[in-house]
């Protein structure tokens, strides 16, 4: 890490744990729940706001000295839009078939929180470089939070990874499912997803001493 | 430096941004189109021979004939697309092309059904298409009937059906369960039923008209049901004519 400063390196790392945008910031909940029945969508989902996010603060911040103060959201909002819009077609036209699997989502990359929430405290008042850094490590620790609840929720209630059945055939009954082993149909509706966030909230704040405020 | 926040300023500023943007975003999309436009035709002729059983499925995954081959197998093994228009039936070539949802919205007398015949080992295949909605946006799809209007393959899919539930339609699991059903019985059209409580979970009743429906999954279901009867149901006068 030798090619980034201390302060670089933490602007890539405070937001994997202890910044955390979902855990911490409790911001992008929305896309966490709705998007999290499968580890799959959650991994892609992660993908597409690292590129948005990162892209987006670079723009923002490139545009940071001219931009208008009074319609600055109504700015972000239409860099973010565009460039939602550019990934889909570009994904298309040269990717179909990754673009059909992503079809939700990219829509859904636009009403992140998370976005506009990096755009707004980050980007309008730092260099490019780092707003880049910031957009990767922020969406990073978004994307670690999916893929922690996708795995627990496609799991326990498909008894699959990534589609591929790692329980047993529960039709054919082997593997687990032979001893009796039934999938929690709960994990696959959206509620399960807040509690399995707020289990790693609950863990990270009894682990980490710095986050527990003083009464 | 320039005052940011004077009206004048914004308002120019405002312009300029949406033009930029504008621009940017048309020339994107008149550049990528045809990219765009042959990739959804593919697409098409790979559903279609999806249904009729020409694919590349491997154990649990449904993989479509891919792109860059599927113009030629396409020609191969569709011998004959048909329009219906009015109580006449017309070859075409391009009637993969139609659009079924806006044909459905058409008066009876103006609505091009397209209607595909497909062959595969000496066996004919009539692949019709479908149109219909989920619990949150269009699910469609195309069904293989044969000569006794037994179903020999379908392929679903849709443009928005939640994730890990109503998604699984265009899973094998749930597709490879309606071959083998009859959409006849005792020669009236009943369709096919995506069913709760069928307790068939290897769909092993054929005769019943009725699948294994998804947990979770009850109003993309009964779409899938709904979709499967108001269309197929468009073309079963026609199917008699071709002496299916």
């Amino acid at each position: 890490m030798a090619l980034l400063s201390k302060k670089d390196q933490g602007l890539l790392l405070d937001p994997l744990a202890d910044n955390n945008p979902i855990t911490i910031q409790v911001l992008g909940i929305c896309s966490a729940l709705a998007i999290t029945a499968q580890l799959k969508a959650s991994i892609v989902m992660a993908l597409s706001v690292m590129f948005v996010l990162a892209l987006g603060n670079v723009v923002i911040s490139l545009m940071r000295n001219i931009i208008p103060s009074k319609i600055r959201i109504i700015v972000q909002l239409i860099v973010v839009a565009a460039l939602v819009i550019i990934v889909d077609q570009v994904l298309k036209a040269f990717a179909y078939e990754l673009s059909k699997a992503l079809s939700v989502f990219i829509g859904l990359i636009i009403t992140n929180c998370i976005i506009m929430g990096r755009f707004e405290a980050f980007a309008l008042g730092n260099g490019p470089w780092r707003s880049f850094l910031d957009g990767i490590g922020n969406a990073a620790g978004y994307g670690l939070i999916l893929v922690i609840v996708g795995f627990f929720r496609e799991l326990l209630g498909s008894g699959t990874l990534l589609g591929f059945q790692v329980l047993g055939d529960p039709i054919q009954k082997t593997g687990l499912y032979g001893m009796g082993y039934e999938n929690n149909g709960f994990m696959l509706l959206s509620p399960m997803a807040l509690i399995v966030v707020g289990i790693i909230i609950w863990i990270q704040r009894s682990r980490n001493t710095k986050l527990i405020e003083e009464n | 430096m320039i005052n940011t926040n004077k009206n004048s300023y914004t308002l120019i500023f405002a312009v300029v941004m949406v033009l930029v943007v504008g621009s940017v975003l048309a020339f994107t999309a008149s550049s990528l189109k045809p990219a765009i436009t042959m990739n959804k035709k593919f697409e098409k002729q790979q559903n279609i021979l999806y249904a009729m059983g020409v694919n590349e499925n491997v154990e649990g995954s449904a993989i479509f004939i891919p792109s860059d081959s599927v113009q030629g197998i396409f020609d191969k093994y569709i011998k004959e697309q048909l329009v219906i228009q009015n109580g006449k039936i017309t070859k075409d070539s391009s009637a993969y092309l139609i659009d079924l949802k806006g044909e459905l919205k058409h008066d009876v007398e103006n609505r091009k059904l397209p209607l595909f015949v497909g062959e595969k080992e000496g066996k004919d295949y009539y692949i019709i298409p479908m149109y219909g909605k989920g619990l949150w946006d269009a699910i469609w799809g195309f069904i293989a009937l044969d000569e006794n209007y037994v179903v020999q393959g379908v392929f679903f899919d849709h443009a928005g059906e939640t994730p890990g539930l109503g998604a699984n339609i265009k899973e094998r699991y749930f597709m490879d369960d309606f071959t083998g059903e009859e959409i006849m019985q005792d020669t009236k059209f009943s369709g096919i039923t995506v069913a709760k409580g069928n307790n068939d979970p290897l769909n092993e009743r054929k005769d019943d008209g009725k699948v294994d429906a998804l947990a979770g999954a009850t109003i993309t279901g009964n779409g899938v049901t709904a979709m499967i009867n108001s269309t197929v149901k468009l073309y079963i006068p026609y199917l008699k004519d071709l002496k299916i």
